[in-house]
């Protein structure tokens, strides 16, 4: 009995030791990458085609999942709100919680599954393949050739696709409940205009996805960097990037929210 | 994938989400850059602010004049310190006089400006004298009663 116990409560603290530790060598990963990462601005055609690959081929996920999200959004306030006969409300219901919370989050979750396992894909095969040390060899580093561009490129496609994502979620939101339901448009706006403050909600929630993008990008180039060098460590590299960076995206919207609303009051 | 078509993508990108940021900041947050930008501070005491926050409205006459900047306990008189930023195309007369009202039955709290009529105008720091409190439910309940109480009393005098 005491064994099992023992035993029980080796794994707790073993899990929870690699997990810690998994946090710390990524961040540690992320300093180095900042470190190498004189070569990605020098030579910023590298960047830019990391932003064509993360952020350009994410554009259809996005706007198309932003115009969805707004809809129900809109159906959902509608439906609620009428029942208080405020059903005008609805734009700031849908402004206010696409712009706080869902842009950001949705769109990192989202960037995470499309553009963040394709990068550790990438990295992951290229290091089974060797590319890596083969560059190594030739005296290039692959942190400043390889995995601090695609880093890059993760940071600055996803606020981009998070504006986006919110644009078309208002949009979709407007679609639905000016065009479908009726609910007037000049209220719909106006009530809008006055609920959302331009630093509050706007930059806040810039200042999240960003955040969100740099996790992101960390954890894709870490995987993918640190997967070992066959066909099952690349797939299991792949699925721990979504994972963990899932995790992380929520994990950090609490804090940040946290953080954001003691400063409103 | 030559380098040109890349970065004609990439341009387009950006621009896309440059020109949803500015629709999001000008469309949506009503963010106007249209001059003025520049307030004026007035303070005013109120006996009960009821809910009033920070940054809640200023009106007068319904229109948006301003917003308050900070609330605190004014622990020389007792009574709620309220500073209000006005905007600067806005000017008041120094006997206006400023009340905590609320919009529609559960609404916000907002501060009611109304003017005076006197030449001079308020300045940068200078202060309302004229001030209502917020209606606070249960003291205009007890309010009432207690009128209700005293008329039946007279009445009954009356009667006898």
């Amino acid at each position: 009995m005491k064994g099992t116990w023992g035993h029980g409560l080796r794994t707790v603290g073993d899990t929870t030791l690699r997990i810690v530790e998994r946090i710390g060598a990524v961040v540690l990963f992320l300093g180095q990458i900042l470190r190498h990462s004189g070569t990605s601005f020098r030579r910023f055609g590298l960047v830019i085609r990391e932003i064509y690959f993360a952020g350009v081929q994410s554009l259809i996920i996005i706007l198309v999942s932003g115009l969805f999200v707004g809809m129900v959004l809109g159906l959902q306030g509608f439906e609620t709100l009428q029942s208080y006969g405020s059903s005008e409300s609805v734009g700031v219901l849908v402004a206010l919680s696409l712009m706080r919370e869902l842009g950001p989050v949705v769109s990192a979750l989202l960037f995470a599954s499309r553009a963040g396992s394709a990068i550790t894909a990438e990295i992951g095969l290229m290091k089974a393949t060797e590319q890596l040390s083969a560059m190594e060899m030739m005296a290039v580093n692959p942190l400043a050739r390889v995995v601090s561009p695609r880093f890059w490129g993760g940071v600055f496609s996803l606020p981009v696709l998070a504006t986006l994502f919110v644009a078309m979620g208002i949009m979709g939101g407007f679609l639905v409940t000016v065009i479908m339901l009726k609910v007037d448009s000049g209220a719909f706006w106006s009530q809008m205009q006055a609920a959302v403050d331009f630093h509050h909600d706007i930059v806040n929630g810039m200042i999240k996805s960003i955040v969100f993008g740099v996790a992101v990008s960390a954890i894709a180039t870490f995987e993918g960097y640190e997967a070992p060098p066959t066909a099952e460590g690349v797939s299991g590299a792949t699925t721990r990037t979504v994972v963990s960076s899932s995790l992380a995206i929520l994990a950090l919207d609490l804090l940040l929210t946290a953080f954001m609303m003691k400063g409103w009051n | 994938m030559n380098r040109a078509t890349l970065n004609l993508w990439v341009g387009f990108f950006v621009l896309l989400g440059f020109v949803a940021f500015l629709m999001l900041a000008f469309k949506v947050g009503n963010l106007n850059l249209d001059g003025s930008g520049g307030t004026y501070e007035v303070v005013a005491h109120f006996d009960n602010i009821g809910q009033l926050k920070e940054r809640a409205p200023v009106r007068s006459a319904g229109v948006l004049v301003g917003r308050v900047h900070s609330v605190r306990f004014d622990t020389l008189h007792y009574n709620a310190e309220v500073r209000m930023a006005i905007d600067t195309q806005y000017h008041f007369p120094v006997d206006s006089s400023a009340s905590v009202l609320t919009s529609g039955i559960l609404g916000e709290q907002y501060v009611g400006l109304d003017a005076g009529g006197d030449d001079k105008m308020l300045k940068n720091g200078d202060e309302l004298k004229l001030t209502q409190g917020a209606m606070v439910l249960e003291r205009l309940i007890g309010q009432f009663l207690f009128n209700k109480a005293q008329d039946g009393g007279a009445d009954k005098t009356s009667n006898r």
